[in-house]
This record gives C-alpha cells, sequence and structure tokens, in this order.
C-alpha cells in the first residue's frame, strides 16, 4: 500500500507517461474491459465476470480501433489473471499499451528508450538502477541462451523446458547494467506475432528487461487474418481442459486484422516499472492497494 | 490433493512418499510463458533440502501429518518415552530423531509430537525452559578481562555460553529455538 509520498510519485509517473505520448500525437483510448470473448492464449488464466470475461490485456479492441484507422493509439488499463500473484505478479495489474500504424518491432524499441528516458527527465524522484546514457543491449534470444544457458534455445523448445531455463538461467542476467532488449522469439511462442523476413523460424517478438526483470512485450503485428486463424486454432488446440472457456474465433477481430497493413504494438506493466522507478522491490509496495490491504 | 497453485511458502506436501515443508516460494511466469512454481523443501524427516520447479498441472499429494499433545515420561538409553495426554497411548522417539531437544526435556514436561502416518517425526518443546546450572566456573568479580560469556554447563548435560555472573547452584532460562541463555531465574 502506497503512503502519500508515494500516491504523489505515481501520480506524477502517470501524468508524464500521458504527456509523454500526447506530445507525439497518439490518442489515448479506452476499451471494454469485460469481454464475452478472449483472444485466446494457453498461459493465461482469465477471470470471469458474470457472462464476460475480465481483459487479461487490451489488445483485441486496439487492435480494431488501428483497423478503424487510428495511427497512434495508447491506453492505461487494469487487467486481470487469475492465479498470477508473486513478487513480480498480480492477479490485478495496470498495463500500459500503444500501438503504432505503419510501424514494425524497432520502431517500439526506440519509443521504450525515449520514453525511459522522458520519465527520468520529468518525474522528480524517479531512480533508475541500471544506465540509460550508452545505448541499450539488444539480443536475439538464440543468442541470450548461446550465452547463458547450458542449452540452445532450439533444444530447450523441444523438451519443453524454455520458460524454465529463461527464467531460472538467462533472465538473472538480463538488464543488468543497462537494459536489454530480448528478442526475435522462436515462432511457435509469438502467436500474435509477424515472421521475420528472411528469417522464418523466429517472430519479431521482443521484451524488454531491466535489472533482470521483465517490463514489456511488444511485437509488429501479424497481419495475415488467415494465418492468425490458424495460430488461434494451435493455440485453442493446446489449451487440453480449458476451464470451461468456449473455443470460439474473435471473428470481429480476424475481419478487421485485414485492414491493417502493418502495425506494431506493445504491452508494458506500468506496476513494475513504477516499482523500479522508485526503487521498490516489491510489486506490492508500488501500488496503492496490494491485495493484503483490501477488506475480506 | 494440493495442485501448483495451491503452493506456497509454509505450505507441507508429500512428495515421493515423503512429508516436505516449503520454505521458500516464488510464483514466476515469462511473458507469454508457463507459469512456474519454484521451490526450496525441506524434507521433514531428514532435514535435506530440495529445490524445484513445478508446473500448473504438478500435482501433490497432503502428508498424512497429526500434532498431538504429549507429556514426557522418562527415557531408557536412547529411548524417550512419551504420553498423550488425551488418550494416553504412550510412544517413544530415539534420541537421535530428538537432537539438541534431548537437553530441554523435563520430566512431565508438555509438548507437542508432530506425527507422519502414526510415526513421531518433530517435537515442538515449550519456548522457555529453566534449567539448573550444574558446572560454572566461579564469578571473578572485577574481571575486566574483557570475554562477555562463559561456558556452562546445565543438569541435562547441555553446554552453553552465559554472562559471567551466572554460578553453580542458579537456574536459567533458555530458548529452546535457538539453544540460548535468556536470564537467570530466581525460584
Amino acid at each position: 500500500m502506497l503512503d502519500l509520498e508515494g500516491l504523489h510519485l505515481r501520480a506524477a509517473f502517470f501524468r508524464a507517461i500521458r504527456r509523454f505520448f500526447e506530445e507525439q500525437d497518439f490518442l489515448e483510448v479506452d476499451t471494454p474491459i469485460r469481454q464475452p470473448l478472449l483472444i485466446p492464449e494457453q498461459n493465461i488464466v482469465p477471470i470471469r465476470s458474470g457472462t464476460h470475461y475480465l481483459q487479461s490485456s487490451p489488445e483485441l479492441y486496439m487492435k480494431r480501433l488501428l483497423a478503424g484507422g487510428c495511427e497512434r493509439i495508447f491506453q492505461i488499463c487494469h487487467c486481470f489473471r487469475q492465479g498470477e500473484s508473486g513478487r513480480l505478479h498480480l492477479e490485478e495489474f495496470v498495463m500500459l499499451e500503444w500501438y503504432r500504424l505503419d510501424a514494425d518491432y524497432s520502431d517500439l524499441m526506440r519509443d521504450c528508450e525515449e520514453l525511459f528516458s522522458f520519465l527520468m527527465r520529468e518525474v522528480a524522484g524517479s531512480v533508475l538502477p541500471v544506465r540509460l546514457d550508452s545505448g541499450w543491449e539488444r539480443l536475439t534470444v538464440a543468442d541470450a541462451f548461446t550465452r547463458y544457458c547450458s542449452v540452445s534455445a532450439a533444444e530447450a523448445l523441444e523438451t519443453d523446458m524454455f520458460d524454465q531455463l529463461l527464467v531460472e538461467q538467462v533472465e538473472p542476467y538480463l538488464g543488468q547494467s543497462i537494459p536489454t532488449f530480448l528478442y526475435d522469439y522462436p515462432l511457435e511462442l509469438a502467436s500474435l506475432a509477424r515472421p521475420k523476413s528472411g528469417q522464418l523460424d523466429v517472430a519479431e517478438r521482443f521484451e524488454l528487461y531491466v535489472s533482470g526483470i521483465e517490463l514489456a512485450n511488444g511485437f509488429s503485428e501479424l497481419t495475415d487474418p488467415d494465418l492468425q486463424r490458424k495460430r488461434f486454432e494451435k493455440e485453442y488446440a493446446k489449451m487440453e481442459d480449458e476451464r470451461g472457456r468456449e473455443k470460439k474465433m474473435p471473428e470481429f477481430f480476424l475481419e478487421d486484422l485485414g485492414r491493417i497493413e502493418q502495425a506494431a504494438g506493445i504491452a508494458m506493466g506500468l506496476d513494475r516499472l513504477f516499482m523500479q522507478l522508485s526503487g521498490r522491490k516489491k510489486l506490492e509496495d508500488a501500488v496503492s492497494f496490494a491485495p493484503e490491504d483490501l477488506d475480506s | 490433493m494440493y495442485s501448483a497453485s495451491d503452493l506456497r511458502k509454509g505450505l507441507k506436501v508429500l512428495i515421493d512418499g515423503a512429508p516436505y515443508v516449503i520454505i521458500e516460494f516464488d510464483f514466476s511466469k515469462p511473458g507469454k510463458g508457463q507459469a512456474l512454481y519454484r521451490c526450496k523443501l525441506r524434507n521433514m524427516i531428514t532435514g535435506n533440502q530440495l529445490v524445484q520447479t513445478y508446473r500448473s498441472n504438478d500435482k501433490f499429494g497432503k502428508p498424512a501429518l497429526e500434532e498431538r499433545k504429549m507429556q514426557f515420561l522418562y527415557n531408557q538409553d536412547d529411548e524417550y518415552h512419551f504420553m498423550d495426554t488425551e488418550n494416553f497411548d504412550q510412544i517413544f522417539i530415539t534420541k537421535e530423531q530428538l537432537g539438541d531437544n534431548v537437553y530441554f526435556l523435563q520430566d512431565n514436561m508438555e509438548l507437542h509430537v508432530l506425527l507422519f502416518d502414526d510415526k513421531p517425526i518433530d517435537v515442538t518443546l515449550p519456548i522457555f525452559v529453566n534449567l539448573l546450572v550444574t558446572v560454572a566456573e566461579p564469578w571473578a568479580k572485577g574481571d575486566t578481562s574483557g570475554t562477555d560469556t562463559k561456558p556452562i554447563t546445565v543438569e541435562t548435560g547441555y553446554v552453553l555460553n552465559v554472562p559471567p555472573f551466572v554460578v553453580e547452584g542458579d537456574k536459567i532460562q533458555i530458548d529452546t529455538r535457538t539453544g540460548a541463555y535468556v536470564t537467570r531465574v530466581k525460584e
């Protein structure tokens, strides 16, 4: 739970984020938090809300706004994921998402660099455990596994050890003196991202790490509706028990996707970012109310 | 059965037929990836520690653990006999299993015994016990040699460091969790 000083700092930080995007002609949008159908993602368990679900991310509706003609949009909203609670996870958390039409993931990496510099400059009292002035590290997933892990990324994938090895052997080394962009993920780990031209086994997806902590996930959007449909089918097939969720296709979304030529979007965990920028160590110390502060 | 999402610090689970307690726990989940439940566990019988990462689909049995209030009766060589204060059942626990706890047992002391599959695996003593000092160097008043403590022996044979003013025949209070001296007691 934040004290008065913490609340002021968090508010200053939110104001600065909005100013950063407004100065670049981004449109602030808001989309439904309760959604009848979510994008199928094998590893995210949604929280039910009556006949709907609470959003696990706003991406579905933000992409539909892109299809509707928005060129640059951002949103700060609460997202919900069941069972995710730990030192760096809360079931309810605040997400910042932004999307750019006619852009790819490298544009988003540049946005991240500029956003961080802006926040450090504009928000009095902000601190970061890394240097921002000397260029950020860009490391492919394949190289990161070669450098830090006992097995290759391909081998880790084959043995279903990718996530565990990433967390235990790779992440601790990322973003330690300067922020790291871990990029070019294996295609099967990027259901909504575009394959990299000239290297079709990886997708144009990246994650941003600061001090070993993952802060954002961005990618060049896959805009081929047929391919996206196949990816969703594959994702549904992997979701075995599926906890009573209907395996329906988001048809409006797929239809809209066909109207987007090229776009890129990114989701950043704002509670985590604020935790780091305010020098806090636990996520629950960076939010206005942590789960244990709630009456029950 | 427990599932991975039930895991948390302090939970006791059955692994390969043995009871384990989770002593460190961290949930992690790389972006878009699987939930990982990272645990450090301690075998409640052997004390051995284990570091293990579990996934959403992992399931765990509940160990058949029961805590019962018992009274220490007597020891015969290395067998320490206890009686259940409710049903008067008697059991014994070996000296080896008791470890340092043997030094703090007193006749008729009430304590809690943890049973796994009806076999005793641990005892929880009262936090403080009072024991008689049987061997101690006399206190040399005005000793300014700079040593803050001296070793003494109590009635159970336990040796510990105490302030220099403690002498033979004193009763002292000991914290059974740490085995450390607390205070001198007057009775």
